[in-house]
């Protein structure tokens, strides 16, 4: 369990994170969301430990961070931001260094590198130098040392950036298996990971959040959420044909011959759109629901903030 | 094996693993051997002892320990090691002391293998082995102080060139401290003892005496202070510069 009060942190008069509150329990995949410089990384940096806050407090279980530094950490893995590693050691030396400061000895360590270069697929490049490894391996060696002693707690600073999109699967599904009975915090600009691994996502912007639920929940305030997606086969406007359900709709235009029917209160319409269309026999080549689109409400809640401000 | 420990060998390890080290060894032996044999006039002297060898050793450290130092933290900040290693479960103080200890101890390895130049004064005649056992170690613990200056300097910036730049000349200093140089800048009003205190603050005074065979518990001691504030600054310094 994640405990997080009133966490505010200054770089002298700017306030990088502001009163943040929240808690995080075993099982839970937490996105953390944001534009660039909205405060995810200095989030991450105070849940860690790396820097002290100007107020408030992190608790992971039951050990505040800065009281008791060493006991927190010990629960804790990081990925810190970009990956970085000890580029002039070789994989297997950087891992066992890792492994020895985590605690382990001798065969318990051996046994515990060997573990995790089988899981994060690195055997095959574990005697090079880290400085001599693709972006996508380096990556790899900065997830393995956060996972080698397995911990309750698992921050991952963009885990996936840069990465092609096979390597991209490749680490959200190890994420996937290993968050059964861990802490996963994850911080990401990519929506679609939101969806792909995570239980709930925070979104937060100018150092607040703005945005807190599971994935559905945050779609479900995008305006397309319930919306329906219409594709005619010949050129047709459906605009007329709907003039009966002005009040409840809007009608978009996607250009190709297709309209997106976006519901006014976001209700179910998709019923009454389909008895319109076979009454007035749309000629339809395809017909869908809009579950809501993420990167709708990332833009909705991210930029109400700055007209605020 | 603890934590200090590992944080040592896997610094140490580092310094092997790239060429660094056996190039600083190579240099420091070479340079060495010019200062003694050329400037020292070692031959000339027809004196069984290795005042001329020690006698340059403030010099030669001046350039050599901050080349070591630079990288010692500015290098972490550069790439965001720095990141990874304290939010490890060790303390501060382990890391500081770790690294510190690595550089000092690979500055102790290549000062051991000056040893031919020992060998050579023992063939040569019968120097009081004693004396130079104690400048031997003098001189390692003088190089603990460029050292500890360096690591302080380091922690300030992310750019090593400048960290190498603030050592030298923030070592320099202490080397000419007790010299007439520094000391006439004093007006006429300051009283003698307060200059005679600063002059004692200097490198030299303590080395002199340690490598002419003055074993005094005060001299080790300064030194060791003197590496301890140094070295308490850095990780003042770390706590405060890691953010940015």
């Amino acid at each position: 369990m994640i405990k997080i009060k009133n966490l505010t942190k200054k770089f002298d008069q700017f306030k990088a994170v502001s009163d943040l509150n929240f808690e995080v329990s075993e099982g839970e995949v937490l996105g953390f969301l944001g534009p660039n410089g909205a405060g995810k990384s200095t989030t991450m940096k105070l849940i860690t430990g790396f820097l002290s806050p100007s107020a408030g407090t992190v608790e992971i279980d039951g050990y505040d961070i800065i009281e008791d530094p060493i006991k927190a950490k010990a629960l804790t893995g990081y990925l810190p931001e970009g990956a970085p590693c000890y580029e002039d050691m070789s994989v297997l030396e950087f891992l066992s260094f890792i492994a020895e400061i985590r605690g382990f000895r001798n065969e318990d360590a051996v046994a515990r590198v060997q573990n995790v270069l089988d899981l994060v697929d690195l055997q095959t490049v574990c005697q090079q130098s880290i400085d001599t490894l693709s972006k996508g391996f380096k990556r790899r060696v900065g997830l393995a040392q956060a996972i080698i002693h397995d911990p309750k707690v698992l921050i991952l600073d963009e885990p996936t950036d840069g990465l092609d999109p096979n390597q991209k699967h490749h680490v959200r599904e190890l994420i996937k298996n290993l968050a059964k009975d861990k802490i996963v915090i994850i911080s990401t600009h990519i929506l679609e990971e939101v969806t792909a691994v995570c239980s709930r996502a925070i979104i937060i912007n100018s150092g607040e959040i703005v945005a807190d639920g599971t994935p559905n929940e945050l779609e479900a305030r995008s305006k397309y959420h319930h919306a329906v997606v219409v594709s005619f086969s010949e050129s047709y406007n459906p605009q007329s044909d709907l003039s009966e359900l002005s009040e409840l709709v809007v009608v978009e235009e996607n250009g190709n011959a297709s309209f997106t029917i976006l519901s006014s209160n976001k209700s179910p319409i998709f019923n009454r759109i389909s008895e319109i269309a076979q009454i007035k026999n749309w000629p339809i080549s395809e017909m869908h629901v809009n579950r809501g689109q993420l990167e709708d409400v990332f833009r909705v809640v991210t930029s109400q903030m700055r007209e605020g401000d | 094996m603890n934590n200090l420990s590992i944080i040592f060998r896997r610094e140490l390890l580092s310094y092997f693993a790239t060429p660094l080290a056996y190039i600083f060894i190579v240099i420091f032996l070479i340079t060495n051997g010019v200062f003694t044999f050329d400037l020292g006039g070692f031959y000339l002297r027809g004196q069984a002892d290795l005042l001329p060898f020690f006698s340059f050793h403030p010099w030669l450290y001046l350039f050599m320990v901050p080349a070591i130092a630079m990288a010692l933290w500015a290098d972490e900040r550069k790439t965001g090691t720095i990141e990874l290693l304290l939010t490890l479960p060790i303390k501060l103080s382990e890391a500081v002391l770790g690294k510190f200890l690595a550089a000092w101890v690979l500055i102790g390895i290549a000062l051991v293998l000056t040893f031919p130049i020992w060998i050579t004064v023992n063939y040569l005649g019968d120097p009081d082995n004693g004396i130079i056992f104690a400048a031997y170690l003098g001189s390692w613990f003088m190089a603990g102080g460029f050292l500890a200056i360096g690591s302080c300097m380091s922690a300030c910036t992310k750019n090593a060139v400048i960290a190498f730049i603030l050592t030298v000349s923030l070592c320099f200093t202490f080397v000419i401290m007790g010299s007439p140089i520094l000391l006439n800048i004093f007006p006429e009003w300051v009283p003698q003892y307060l200059v005679d205190a600063f002059s004692t603050l200097g490198f030299l005074p303590h080395f002199d005496s340690i490598s002419k065979g003055v074993l005094d518990i005060r001299d080790f001691l300064y030194f060791t202070i003197f590496i301890t504030a140094w070295l308490l600054a850095s990780a003042v310094v770390i706590e405060i510069k890691k953010a940015n």
